[in-house]
């Protein structure tokens, strides 16, 4: 048989494009549960972090029933329209320009002393791709609790530095998100600098990861802001 | 084969003599991404091992049916096929790790060692050759990429693994981490210490 032959070469590419992409899709098949349940694990550890519940890898499952007693999913008018806030895709729902039709997940979280926490989530870009995070605000819907924040590949040492308690810890109990009644989302600013509004509160960004401190910001704001109505109704009661 | 094949040499000529990265200067790419900390050095490490000794297994039992024109493609879809399922096996296995490393598992297919050990061994060589072949120099990247992530987490964390190394005294009286030691300029300033290092001692691999 001819090996050079064009028809040899394709039968032999065809064959061999088959046999390797069916072993492909079984082996993706059988390792797609375990895949999930490593990525949902790891977002649920994600959430915990930001109220400062930090579980053992064994203990997330369990810390996260335990912690997380309801999960809602608001519009931007604060009205309740589900309750499956696990599931809903917050990248897709940051990209939604118009608020008002955006699905707004919360996790309540009631921590060990009783107290009740409701954490929101965020999505946005840094320097080099997607950065996400996850506030906690206080059962008065305005004073901040915690923060995680997590990123993809931005840049160790500068706007990697998001991730870290000594940008997150930043997001404490000092910090309001209304003021004399108005809602002003919390600002990302360059150290030593005050915010364009007088009135936010802020915290200070990262040296050297000006950008991914600026995306931070960027995302609070278009994240958070669609809560207002959902957090002035938590304030009001 | 007319020429007879030294097992040993082609196991271990690869560790130092004949090293993938800092004599033959090949998948530099990833040894400059994966190595600010020991951990995910390993894990690259050992994915490298895997997928080169498996790929060149393949590949030497199908040389004698590849078409010469397309035998480029065919190496590349044997790789491609191999890291795609190292990179679910993380994610499925260690994520955490498979998070750390993102994209670079992928990039082993562009990894210029593979390429080359398809290339130049296995398609000329038996079988089993073909595997330790793949070990050595799976190994010998390895072991510079454990050295060189080392050093750096070392120096640029003051932990190895995690594990806080440098005392906390030191920290105290003054000494502060290395940030430079875990930007990608670093790995290659290491690597070219470890040449250094080994050609001063392997006087015959001195370019004059």
């Amino acid at each position: 048989m001819n090996k050079q032959s064009n028809v040899y070469t394709i039968i032999y590419i065809i064959v061999l494009v088959a046999v390797v992409g069916t072993a492909l899709a079984f082996i993706s098949m059988g390792l797609k549960e375990r895949q999930t349940a490593n990525v949902n694990a790891d977002k649920m550890r994600q959430i915990l972090a930001s109220v400062h519940i930090t579980p053992d890898k064994s203990q997330i499952i369990p810390d996260f029933e335990k912690y997380i007693t309801a999960q809602l999913v608001v519009n931007s008018e604060g009205q309740q329209i589900g309750t499956d806030a696990f599931s809903i895709n917050v990248e897709e729902q940051s990209k939604i320009s118009d608020p008002a039709k955006r699905e707004l997940p919360v996790y309540v979280c009631t921590l060990a002393d009783g107290s009740v926490k409701y954490i929101l989530p965020a999505y946005g870009s840094g320097l080099w791709g997607p950065i996400w995070g996850y506030l906690s605000v206080d059962s008065d819907g305005s004073t901040l609790y915690g923060a995680y924040f997590g990123h993809e590949g931005e840049t160790p040492g500068l706007g990697a530095e998001i991730e870290k308690p000594i940008f997150c810890d930043q997001f404490n109990s000092n910090l309001h998100m209304f003021k004399n009644g108005q809602f002003h989302p919390i600002e990302v600013v360059k150290a030593g600098q005050k915010p364009a509004n007088p009135d936010a509160d802020y915290v200070d960004g990262i040296s050297g990861g000006t950008i991914t401190s600026k995306g931070v910001g960027a995302m609070i704001d278009n994240c958070i802001a669609p809560y207002q109505a959902f957090l002035n109704s938590l304030s009001n009661n | 084969m007319a020429e007879k094949i030294n097992y040993k040499d082609v196991l271990f000529n690869p560790f130092s003599k004949n090293n993938p990265v800092v004599v033959q200067v090949l998948g530099i790419c990833s040894v400059l991404a994966v190595t600010a900390k020991l951990a995910p050095a390993i894990v690259m490490g050992i994915s490298v091992i895997a997928v080169l000794a498996f790929a060149n297994v393949i590949i030497s039992l199908l040389r004698n049916t590849i078409p010469t024109n397309i035998r480029i493609i065919v190496q590349l879809v044997v790789v491609a096929g191999l890291v795609v399922i190292v990179s679910q096996v993380l994610k499925a296995f260690a994520y955490d790790v498979s998070v750390q490393l993102s994209v670079f598992i992928g990039l082993i297919i562009t990894n210029c060692i593979l390429m080359g050990r398809l290339e130049a061994f296995a398609m000329g060589n038996k079988p089993w050759p073909a595997f330790l072949d793949g070990i050595g120099n799976g190994i010998g990247y390895t072991i510079i990429l454990v050295i060189t992530g080392f050093f750096r987490e070392l120096l640029g964390s003051g932990t190895l693994l995690g594990y806080q190394i440098i005392p906390q005294w030191c920290y105290d009286h003054g000494y502060a981490n290395n940030g430079l030691m875990i930007l990608p300029p670093m790995a290659l300033i290491v690597v070219a210490c470890i040449i250094w290092v080994q050609r001063s001692y392997n006087k015959d691999l001195q370019e004059p």
